[in-house]
């Protein structure tokens, strides 16, 4: 018998229109509106100066650790662009710049990094997920949703989002294979910034690239510049509308940097050289997008200072919140509280009700039903 | 009992054309131990999903689906496998409504078969509801027969919140009992007294429940002593009132499982019934339970899975406190 080639079922692009010099290749360039190309520029700054502000926020202590994403709004507003209202975004957690497009308020997404769990909770018409911290297991629920979609027949797609680091865990693997098997509208997004907290790209796999392992999902798969945000939203147009005429899934890689740090408990200077972050700098997604538009006359004049200012109203908006009434804890646990946290809320709203609400005890005597001996005990004594 | 799961199955799944079946083996096969038998050619192959083999997307794809609005209702092959998904129930599942603030919520149910004196091999014999009751978001059931597996997985399938569905092995073709025609639901979070008694209140679920009823029948024909019976039915949320009011008329509980001893469910009602009826106590509470070791492997399996002697032991011991 002899050995024949098996061909895999598409092969790998790779995707780049405006490269960082400012070449464009203008027979990919996609026809975009004067005020769409605004729009998306405006979301970048956006992106880009909140996470700024948010750093300065962490540094101060008004709010905890959080994943900044400069250098990487191309990649994700370039592809949440795409989507429709109807259309899911299932994000991980180091898509702020997406979220923000989805209509996330920034006080929101300010209150989740100060440990608010409103900050999770998307508004009602919203069919975005919040952020998820276990890495790739937000994936499987991009996928049942798809399936959900394909199964009622609805006109809609999903989009999901992870790095580099998360194409080495189970869950990638198998949300990969079960969108391959059921054909179901899915998108992948996977923003390669080259490094999985300390562990560079070379350590995670050895693949030449991460676009390739749909082949073996049976969708197609292609690398895109993921600093130049015309390519990831070409390859995310066309993704998008493969997922909407019911042709399945595809993987986008977007090759990208995080030009900070992995979350503001990290020291990337322990594992990644100047030079390589300078190097990354030059490639920065906002540059060669604000040159293209300054040569098409479309930048708008104080956009930076507009955008300041709206950061400003929602930072405002976000320190204006009533601090967490610790009794909310109850309230979502389960659609009615089982009779033990009924209990557990009604302890704590005694506790707090108690001078000072430091957990003095309450007035009223835990229920006992004295008998053998009628010793009445009561666990605030002592 | 297999028959009784398979009806409520059946029934709800006409009722709601949201309610799907999901996981290994559960179409064209019906299931390994045949729960799912016939659904796929009723309802097809889009309701009734032959999954790739993974369990972390079984119950990960189906987060999804709740989160959409489906109502999946999925099958774990044994319980023994469900570590590979256990992420998908702990950080997802049992979260979402309290992490969206009820904006979503998942509303599914994963049914698994679990226990022991099957003469199976590891990961197909092992007790470990443990695990699931300790997750807050989530309720945990263990029907005692076809009865209550019907009503309850009945229930389970329209509680909107996830439920874990045990279902014992051994009781799968052993248990037979009568079920009323019409569709039958019952409350999640209420034990039932299996039997009324007197001095001591044996508390059980699942395959022990029949353990327990027989130590009672014992104890009444050569102690005199007619204990009550509970059969707990839903694991989480425990019913406090029903295990307290019993032994608060009682005075003597022993509770039964087949999980190990070391915290397992047995931990948490002696200390509920402490909590409730302290008072009314003339003896220490007793476990009966799985002894704290891995795996023992069939061949010494009926040493460690409690059996109608050490029931019959604790409850002398209990009685003659």
């Amino acid at each position: 018998m002899p050995r024949t080639l098996i061909e895999p079922q598409s092969p790998i692009e790779r995707l780049s229109i405006l490269d960082s010099e400012g070449n464009l290749d203008t027979a990919l360039e996609p026809k975009l509106a004067a005020d769409d190309l605004k729009r998306l520029y405006r979301a970048m700054v956006l992106g880009r100066r909140l996470d700024e502000r948010m750093l300065k926020l962490q540094r101060q202590g008004r709010i905890g650790t959080f994943a900044p994403i400069k250098g990487q709004e191309a990649a994700q507003i370039g592809s949440a662009f795409t989507l429709r209202p109807a259309d899911w975004l299932v994000p991980s957690f180091r898509e702020t710049g997406a979220m923000l497009w989805r209509g996330w308020p920034i006080e929101k997404l300010l209150s989740l990094y100060a440990g608010r769990l409103e900050g999770s909770s998307p508004g009602p018409e919203q069919r975005d997920l919040p952020v998820t911290i276990p890495v790739a297991t937000q994936l499987p629920h991009a996928v049942g949703i798809a399936y959900g979609i394909q199964y009622r027949g609805e006109d809609a797609v999903v989009m999901t989002y992870f790095g580099d680091g998360a194409t080495s865990e189970g869950d990638f693997h198998e949300a990969c294979n079960f969108a391959g098997v059921w054909h179901v509208p899915v998108v992948f997004v996977c923003q390669n910034n080259q490094w999985a907290i300390s562990v560079p790209l070379k350590k995670q796999t050895n693949s030449r690239t991460i676009a390739q392992k749909a082949i073996a999902y049976g969708f197609p798969g292609i690398q895109v510049d993921g600093n130049d945000v015309l390519a990831v939203y070409a390859a995310s147009r066309e993704a998008v509308d493969r997922a909407q005429a019911g042709e399945g899934p595809t993987l986008i890689e977007c090759v990208t940097y995080r030009l900070g740090v992995h979350t503001t408990a990290d020291d990337p200077t322990k594992y990644r050289t100047d030079e390589e972050v300078k190097a990354w700098e030059q490639k920065d997604p906002l540059t060669r997008f604000r040159a293209y538009l300054e040569k098409k006359s479309l930048l708008e004049a104080a956009l930076e200072e507009q955008v300041d200012e709206e950061i400003a109203r929602g930072v405002e908006r976000f320190e204006a919140m009533p601090p967490a009434d610790p009794l909310g804890m109850f309230e979502h646990a389960y659609a009615e509280p089982p009779a033990h946290l009924v209990a557990e809320r009604a302890e704590l709203a005694a506790r707090l009700a108690a001078p000072g609400g430091d957990g003095a005890p309450p007035a009223a005597e835990p229920d006992s039903t004295p008998m053998r001996g009628q010793r009445r005990t009561s666990r605030w004594q002592n | 009992m297999v028959k009784a799961l398979n009806l409520a199955l059946l029934e709800e799944m006409e009722r709601d054309p949201d309610v799907l079946a999901i996981g290994e083996d559960v179409g064209v096969d019906g299931g390994v131990f045949r729960v799912t038998e016939d659904l796929h050619r009723r309802f097809g192959s889009r309701r009734v999903i032959d999954t790739p083999l993974a369990e972390a997307a079984i119950i990960g794809s189906s987060v999804g689906m709740a989160i959409y609005g489906l109502k999946p209702v999925c099958e774990i092959q044994f319980s023994g496998f469900a570590f590979q998904c256990f992420h998908q129930i702990e950080n997802h599942a049992a979260r979402y409504r309290q992490r969206t603030q009820g904006r979503f919520h998942c509303q599914m149910v994963v049914r698994m078969p679990y226990g022991g004196g099957v003469s199976a091999l590891e990961h197909h014999s092992e007790s470990e509801e443990q695990f699931y009751a300790h997750i807050p978001g989530i309720k945990m059931i263990i029907p005692s027969g076809p009865r209550t597996a019907r009503a309850l997985l009945t229930a389970a399938i329209r509680d909107p919140d996830p439920v874990i569905f045990f279902e014992h092995k051994g009781l799968y073709h052993a248990a037979k009992e009568e079920v009323p025609d019409e569709s039958e639901t019952m409350p999640i979070g209420r034990a039932q007294i299996a039997q009324e008694g007197r001095g001591l209140t044996l508390i059980a679920y699942g395959a022990m429940l029949r353990v327990a009823l027989e130590a009672a029948e014992t104890l009444q024909a050569e102690d005199g002593v007619t204990p009550e019976v509970i059969d707990l039915l839903t694991i989480s949320p425990l019913d406090r009132e029903t295990l307290v009011a019993s032994v608060a008329k009682t005075g003597r509980a022993v509770v039964v499982h087949e999980a190990p001893m070391s915290f397992g469910p047995g931990a948490e009602i002696a200390a509920s019934i402490m909590d409730g009826a302290f008072l009314s106590l003339e003896a220490p509470i007793r476990r009966v339970a799985a002894y704290d070791v891995p795996f023992v492997g069939f061949a010494r399996e009926k040493a460690s899975v409690p059996d109608v002697a050490r029931v019959l032991a604790a409850a002398r011991e209990t009685l003659g406190f």
